[in-house]
């Protein structure tokens, strides 16, 4: 047998290319072995996305707090906002969340959406406070993303705020106490 | 309420990308095979079936809304009823049980159910995209959307809690990628070793490529009928019916945001006790309480109370291999906190299949037969169908006859269970499947 041998690759992009007309057979009969035609169609929208009732929340992180939802009925206590409890139906309080907190869980992606590509590899975690009934989702930093080990599980983080807020989630984001 | 029965199915061929056909001729791939199985031909099916499912997933992989109604007229299906089922990686199986629920609710005696997903029109990373705006989108997607990310969270808190092993998790991979080398309609059909998986490119720690299903364009159909349903079909094409009985549903669902998640109490089925899990704080994130919620409500309706002496097989969705050892515990095939042990054990892999791997209890229970979502493929709105479709084989025991390979064969199979999952286990869909014939 042959050895297979690898050559070298030009990398390839998704570009395509301007096409302004195909070979077109004299016998209609040959049209169903035609190869396929692939056109590109981008799409590019801009929404306007309100944060609604959280609101407050991303106000918070641009003046340096962490804030969710409490209970006043019941008492549950969110880790993310929630407007309404979801087990009495009553309009929940904001509150402040302590600064410091404990890694529920985490992974390192080493790919991501597209948007997040050029970011690889960061590392999500779920953020645990004693006192809280729920999580809250994140970005750790300041680790190496190449230590990843299930000891990181439990190690205690803390919650620090871009000073030029972008109005997202990850203006907040934890590195270890 | 009547009897409802899968009458027959038919899946195309799972493919990385199929630009030979747009998604309305690849729904009549799948379609046509299940009309040819039981010789009813087109015109005979427009004039007998009452009315139609469809089901995909995501309106951006096809950037084509109302694609459920073009995949309708393409059958030749109008003016009957039809609608379309979507639930994310579930849309599959929430379409079978919305099939299942045409006939059972005494409506229609004839009901077809299709899906499909294209997929490969876009590359992999905004089609990662697209996947992850099943997320919250403010809260979740910004902070690096992306599914086989919150699934890998998901199993490090598994991890943490009950000691599970990277290796167990990719023995699943091998399990499954080894039976799809025995059916001809899986994506992945090749024979691996756990250090290939372990070996083979990082994805989100500790999940590598082969621990995660791929993108696929495919379609898949389901024929539902009662038992006047089963005799017009059997009048028309002059032939006796083999037909699957559909003896339980179970649904459920969980918040959205993994975060929202509760840390209470087990929700137990028949065969737990309380003190099992006294120390245990479910879900949380290690578990999917809604696939615990729809495995209780199948097993109930179809008198089950001890699952892995119950069923037969089970094709469950394994978009991860650490859902499908996850899954393993939410349908009690064993405890909470077990599921690793139960595949280092050999429980879930096919009988008189050679693995390459010392397993003292092989055969126990088959899961993921076919090779399930990581070799098959998961063309997203097709996936629960197709798990139908070869559950509906297997209790026909007509699996050589579809594959052209008898390996895959359950022997004597009489019942088994089909399993459908979204969004980090936002819906999961439980079907119980018996010989009915
Ligand atoms: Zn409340």
């Amino acid at each position: 047998m042959a050895e297979k041998k690898n050559y070298y690759k030009i990398p390839e992009t998704d570009d395509g290319t301007i096409l302004f007309n195909v070979p077109f057979p004299e016998d209609l009969k040959q049209l169903k072995d035609m190869a396929p035609i692939l056109i590109k169609q981008p799409y590019h929208i801009d929404y306007l996305h309100s944060y609604g009732q959280d609101s407050p929340f991303f106000a918070g992180l641009a003046n340096g707090k962490l804030l969710s939802n409490k209970c006043p009925k019941c008492g549950y206590t969110y880790g993310t906002p929630r407007m309404h409890c979801m087990y009495c139906g009553t309009e929940c309080d904001w509150f402040e969340l302590p600064r410091e907190g404990y890694i529920h869980c985490f992974t390192v992606c080493h790919f991501g959406s597209e948007e997040f590509l050029p970011e690889t590899p960061f590392i999500l975690i779920l953020v645990e406070w004693p006192e809280v009934d729920t999580l809250f989702l994140a970005r750790l930093v300041d680790v190496d993303p190449a230590d990843a080990s299930i000891d990181w599980v439990g190690m205690k983080v803390r919650a620090q705020f871009k000073r030029l807020s972008k109005f997202k989630p990850t203006d907040v984001y934890f590195v270890p106490a | 309420m009547p009897d409802v029965y899968v009458v027959s199915g038919g899946v195309s061929k799972f493919a990385k990308a199929r630009p030979d056909r747009t998604f309305q001729p690849m729904v009549k791939e799948a379609y046509d095979y299940l009309l040819d199985d039981i010789g009813l031909d087109f015109t005979q099916a427009v004039e007998l079936v009452d009315g139609t499912t469809s089901s995909y997933f995501s309106d951006h992989f096809g950037r084509q809304l109302m694609g459920g109604a073009m995949a309708t007229d393409y059958l030749g299906m109008c003016p009957k009823h039809n609608k379309r089922i979507e639930g994310g990686g579930a849309t599959g199986g929430l379409n079978f049980q919305a099939g299942w629920e045409g006939v059972a609710s005494g409506r229609f005696d004839i009901v077809l159910t299709y899906g499909w997903e294209t997929m490969s029109h876009v590359n992999t990373w905004k089609g990662n995209e697209f996947i992850a705006l099943a997320s919250d989108v403010s809260f979740d997607y910004p902070v690096g959307g992306f599914y086989s990310g919150y699934y890998a969270m998901m199993v490090t808190r598994h991890m943490k809690e009950f000691g599970t092993t990277v290796e167990q998790l990719a023995l699943v991979s091998v399990k499954n990628h080894n039976n799809a080398f025995h059916n001809p309609y899986a994506q992945k059909r090749k024979r691996i070793t756990i250090e290939d998986v372990r070996n083979s490119t990082m994805v989100a720690w500790p999940l590598t490529l082969l621990d995660i299903c791929v993108m696929s364009d495919g379609a898949a159909a389901v024929l539902f009928a009662n038992e006047e349903g089963i005799n017009k079909l059997e009048k028309a094409t002059g032939r006796s019916m083999k037909p699957t009985k559909v003896i339980g549903v179970g649904g459920g669902m969980d918040a959205m945001r993994m975060a929202d998640r509760p840390h209470g109490d087990v929700i137990l089925l028949p065969h737990e006790k309380a003190e099992d899990y006294k120390d245990l704080k479910y879900p949380g994130v290690h578990s999917f309480r809604s696939g615990r919620n729809a495995s209780k409500e199948a097993y109930k309706m179809a008198g089950i109370t001890d699952p892995i002496n119950e069923l037969d097989f089970v094709e469950l969705h394994d978009a991860y291999t650490s859902s499908e050892i996850q899954t393993y515990e939410d349908m009690g095939l064993c405890k909470y906190g077990e599921g690793g042990g139960f595949v280092e054990r050999g429980a879930p892999f096919m009988p008189g299949v050679d693995y390459g791997y010392d397993l003292p209890e092989q055969g126990k229970i088959p899961v993921n037969p076919s090779g399930g979502l990581i070799a098959c493929g998961h063309p997203v709105g097709a996936t629960g169908l197709m798990q139908a479709v070869f559950g509906h084989w297997q209790c026909q025991g007509t699996i050589a006859d579809h594959f052209g390979d008898p390996t895959l064969q359950i022997k004597d199979a009489k019942r088994g269970a089909i399993h459908s999952h979204a969004g980090t286990g936002t819906y999961v869909t439980v079907s119980i499947l018996e010989k009915g014939f």
